[in-house]
């Protein structure tokens, strides 16, 4: 099944090693990405502001190149999921909108592509029974907690393709690889998202909660779907120690690591050189 | 010929102020059939009557219209006026030159004055042709259905019935009671549900005029305001023995059929689902349980004998927390509306586990406390000063079980602080809804209903307890949350209706509706789907269409589609309208 490919700018930098394995691992499982010909920033965040036709220019523009490549556009970062599936729920909800936009744009986009996360497409399209044929080293023995965000539940009514308050899918991917997920309250708490630039400290406390708990229920890792997730829960445990006595660090693993690690992968281009905190002393004690 | 008097009303300025009345006067008088034309200030006044009965008398008058307000507004005064000086009353017609003349035309003078006298033109036009009509008698049924057996149907029923009228009450359950059977001590005073209760159903199950109906359903209501025909099926209680020896074949239902002239609707409420409030683990954490769960537990009646006891391993709980608007004033995710009833009960379920487990700790998370009612704001004060019942003013964000224990995340708006509370047993005070099966019901019975299943009431200020379809009234929770004395207050004024209905003789019914021609009718029976009030049928052998007096509202879909004019509405037929329209053109 080929779909087209929206990397966006985290996955084109930061995470470089996210976007190699997200690409390797669906790519074993007969998942082909297609990188959109032509694409730009996604515009970052959904604006809720009312006149918001500036911002959304962005976005829209993403799908107008989605749209002159194929039906279903797909993403890896949950940020860019995020705003241009809203963006697109926008554009084919508000007629007057929409004209006003295209014309700014000079397109004619009437919200024809379909917008899916690459979990959806992976939990629907490719079916995580098949991933699991696919495993080549079972994650055996990895008690792994599950982390959300929000950026593909909120709002439901607008992007959740999972329970917004007990989603299950990564749980359900992690179980498919051979590990073993731990049931703790938190998969969808907040990880205090941008407030790590301009409140270090208070997402240092949302972390906190967030890691506390996951260990409580024994977890060894955290695996996610988010960059901005993966980065405030992995940095901010830098400092967690000075603060929380006793705190031991958690690896945070991007979900497509782990799913090329167990798809029997050559993993060596996977990033994890940009963890703050080491991946491998884990994984080299479950012999991965 | 006819004698026909025009009245023009000023209505202070609000017609004279920008009308040229005696410009109009002067018009007037020169259309046929008009014998005399009269201005005056305020043509609904007494004075203005009176000049009206005075001129229908010196004039001899056998027609008149009145220039003024809209129809809606005095039509009803005038054809009063027009019979007590013997005129017959639809023999009196409206000309609105205000609502469709001065009030939309206010700085054209001379445009505003044209358009009065060419209404007033059209109006004259028709009133030639206007015949002397009489209203309808309809027979009445005096018997009431109530549907429900809750508190709300028990108090209508028992009004009615006390009245002298008999009553058939319809309750799906096996038992009378509803939602307040369900309930322990009551606000204010925490006198038991069940002995309060225990007097109204024995009063219900012995009034010689109320024939109870358990385990059965209104499955098809026909007919009419007075002249309902209402089917309901009762299923049969499971036989204590074989069905073989008492001869009773178990789930088959007895039909019943009843001739109803008036009908209560009081099917009362459901709470919304714990399930769907996954942000606080409801039907996730057996120690997270609703209102109602609560209630059972402080029964003696109750699965815990009236101890309260957490649902997980029955220990007494040490900290209770109630998160009150659990799914009400939630318009992104759960319902807008406030479910009114939960402040109250929340503080009486909060103040009756103090009075049991006074070592414990109660936390209530509330957005605001409404407690208007008589005593309720003291009552509410009395949990925080007298029970030290903790109130934080704020919503509980979340409820999760952590390292074996439950805990609330909440905020406290006065300080700014999120709190966190470890309780051993959680309350959701989840919003009341309407019944799932109100639509099915509200679709048989032709009412309607809001967005959120609750049945519509006629007019939000004046009409509060009835349907939009005449003869249907409604009582209790069905129509909204309410709590008990508002529900014994709403079902006595839906009672009250039903028995103005019954003190009547017989119905009266405008005669200004449709009717159809037998000689002309080809009986294609295009009118039978063109009429929304389901007032046309087709005679069973005459193979010509009729009309139902009592349901026809005299909206003229009929009388469009006919292709031969067979029907026609009285006074106004075709040969009216064109007249009407030959006279503006």
């Amino acid at each position: 099944m080929k779909v087209s490919y929206f990397p966006g700018c985290t996955l084109n930098t930061t995470g470089k090693g996210f976007d190699n394995a997200v690409r390797a691992a669906t790519a074993a499982v007969g998942l082909e990405l297609i990188e959109l010909a032509e694409w730009n920033c996604c515009g970052a965040t959904y604006p809720l502001i009312v006149d918001n036709m500036l911002e959304l220019a962005a976005p829209a523009h993403v799908l107008v190149a989605a749209r002159n490549q194929g039906s279903t556009v797909t993403t890896a970062c949950t940020t860019c999921y995020n705003v241009l599936k809203r963006t697109n729920k926008f554009i084919r909800e508000h007629p007057d909108e929409r004209e006003r936009l295209n014309a700014f744009i000079e397109a004619e986009y009437q919200g024809e592509v379909e917008v899916k996360d690459i979990l959806h497409l992976l939990r629907d399209e490719v079916g995580f029974a098949a991933v699991q044929e696919k495993v080549q080293r079972p994650l055996k023995d990895l008690k792994v907690a599950c982390y959300y965000g929000c950026m593909v539940l909120r709002p439901p009514a607008e992007v959740a393709y999972d329970d917004p308050d007990h989603p299950r899918s990564l749980d359900d991917l992690m179980t498919a690889l051979g590990a073993m997920p731990v049931d703790y309250p938190h998969k969808n708490e907040c990880c205090g998202a941008y407030l790590t630039v301009s409140a270090p400290e208070v997402t240092r406390e949302m972390v906190y909660t967030i890691l506390k708990s996951a260990q409580l229920a024994g977890a060894q890792a955290v695996v996610t779907n988010c960059p901005l997730c993966q980065f405030n829960l992995d940095k901010r445990q830098a400092e967690m120690a000075q603060f929380h006595a006793g705190f031991q660090s958690l690896p945070v693993f991007y979900f497509s690591q782990l799913m090329g690690l167990a798809l029997g992968l050559d993993a060596s281009e996977y990033g994890w050189e940009r963890h703050y905190i080491d991946v491998r002393p884990l994984l080299n004690s479950l012999g991965l | 010929m006819k004698r026909i008097g025009i009245f023009v009303c000023h209505c202070g300025t609000n017609i004279a102020g920008t009308i040229d009345i005696a410009r109009v006067i002067e018009e007037i008088q020169k259309f046929p059939e008009v014998v005399c034309a009269l201005d005056y200030k305020y043509m609904c006044s007494d004075p203005g009557q009176q000049l009206i009965r005075d001129h229908i008398r010196d004039d001899k008058l056998d027609a008149l219209i009145v220039a003024a307000c809209s129809p809606a507004m005095h039509e009803t005064t005038f054809r009063k006026t027009a019979a007590t000086a013997g005129v017959n009353p639809y023999q009196t017609e409206i000309a609105n030159i205000r609502e469709q003349s001065s009030w939309v035309h206010q700085k054209q003078r001379e445009a505003a004055t044209n358009k009065a006298i060419e209404t007033i033109r059209t109006i004259v036009a028709k009133v030639h042709y206007n015949q002397s009509l009489v209203p309808f008698y309809l027979p009445l049924v005096k018997r009431a259905l109530v549907i429900g057996g809750g508190i709300a149907g028990m108090q209508a029923a028992l009004d009615i019935a006390d009245a002298g009228y008999p009553v058939v009450l319809v309750e799906q359950s096996s038992g009378l009671g509803g939602r307040m059977g369900q309930l322990s001590g009551i606000y204010l005073n925490f006198e038991a549900a069940p002995d309060l209760l225990s007097q109204t159903i024995e009063a219900v199950t012995h009034h010689p005029n109320i024939q109870v109906l358990t385990n059965a359903e209104v499955t098809q209501v026909g007919g009419y305001v007075g002249n309902f025909t209402v089917h309901v099926e009762q299923r049969t209680p499971e036989p204590p023995e074989p069905a073989s020896a008492t001869g009773v074949v178990p789930g088959n239902p007895v039909s019943y059929s009843f001739d109803i002239g008036a009908i209560v609707v009081a099917t009362g409420y459901d709470l919304y689902r714990k399930e769907r409030l996954g942000e606080y683990g409801g039907g996730r954490y057996p120690d997270v349980i609703d209102g109602l769960q609560f209630e059972a537990m402080l029964r003696r009646d109750g699965p815990t004998g009236g101890l309260i006891r957490r649902p997980s391993d029955g220990r007494i709980p040490k900290e209770v927390v109630w998160v009150q608007c659990a799914g009400s004033r939630d318009p992104e995710l759960h319902m807008p509306y406030c479910s009114k009833v939960c402040c109250m009960y929340v503080a009486k379920q909060a103040m009756l586990y103090k009075r049991q487990v006074p070592e414990g700790q109660a936390t209530v998370f509330y957005i605001d406390i409404r407690s208007q009612g008589k005593g309720y704001e003291e009552f509410v004060q009395r949990a925080m000063t007298e029970h030290d019942v903790l109130y934080v003013r704020g919503k509980a964000s979340k409820v999760f079980q952590e390292d074996g224990r439950v805990k609330v995340w909440g905020v406290d708006t006065l300080t700014g602080l999120p709190v966190e509370v470890e309780a051993d047993l959680v309350v959701l005070a989840t919003a009341t809804v309407a019944r799932s099966d109100a639509q099915e019901l509200g679709q048989r019975l032709r009412i309607s209903m809001d967005e959120h299943g609750f049945f519509n009431e006629a007019h939000p200020k004046l009409r509060p307890v009835e349907s939009l379809t005449a003869g249907v009234f409604l009582a209790g929770a069905a129509q909204f949350p309410k709590d008990i004395p508002e529900t014994v207050a709403q079902a006595s004024a839906a009672a009250s209706k039903v028995l103005s209905l019954f003190s009547q003789r017989q119905m009266v019914q405008e005669p200004t509706i449709a009717y159809v021609d037998p000689e002309i009718c080809s009986g294609c029976g295009l009118c039978i789907p063109a009429c929304p009030y389901e007032a046309r049928t087709m005679h069973e052998w005459r193979h010509i269409a009729v009309v139902n007096a009592a349901l026809c509202q005299g909206c003229g879909a009929c009388t469009v589609v006919c292709p031969n004019k067979a029907c026609q509405v009285r006074n106004l037929t075709p040969v009216q309208i064109l007249a009407m329209m030959e006279a503006y053109l």
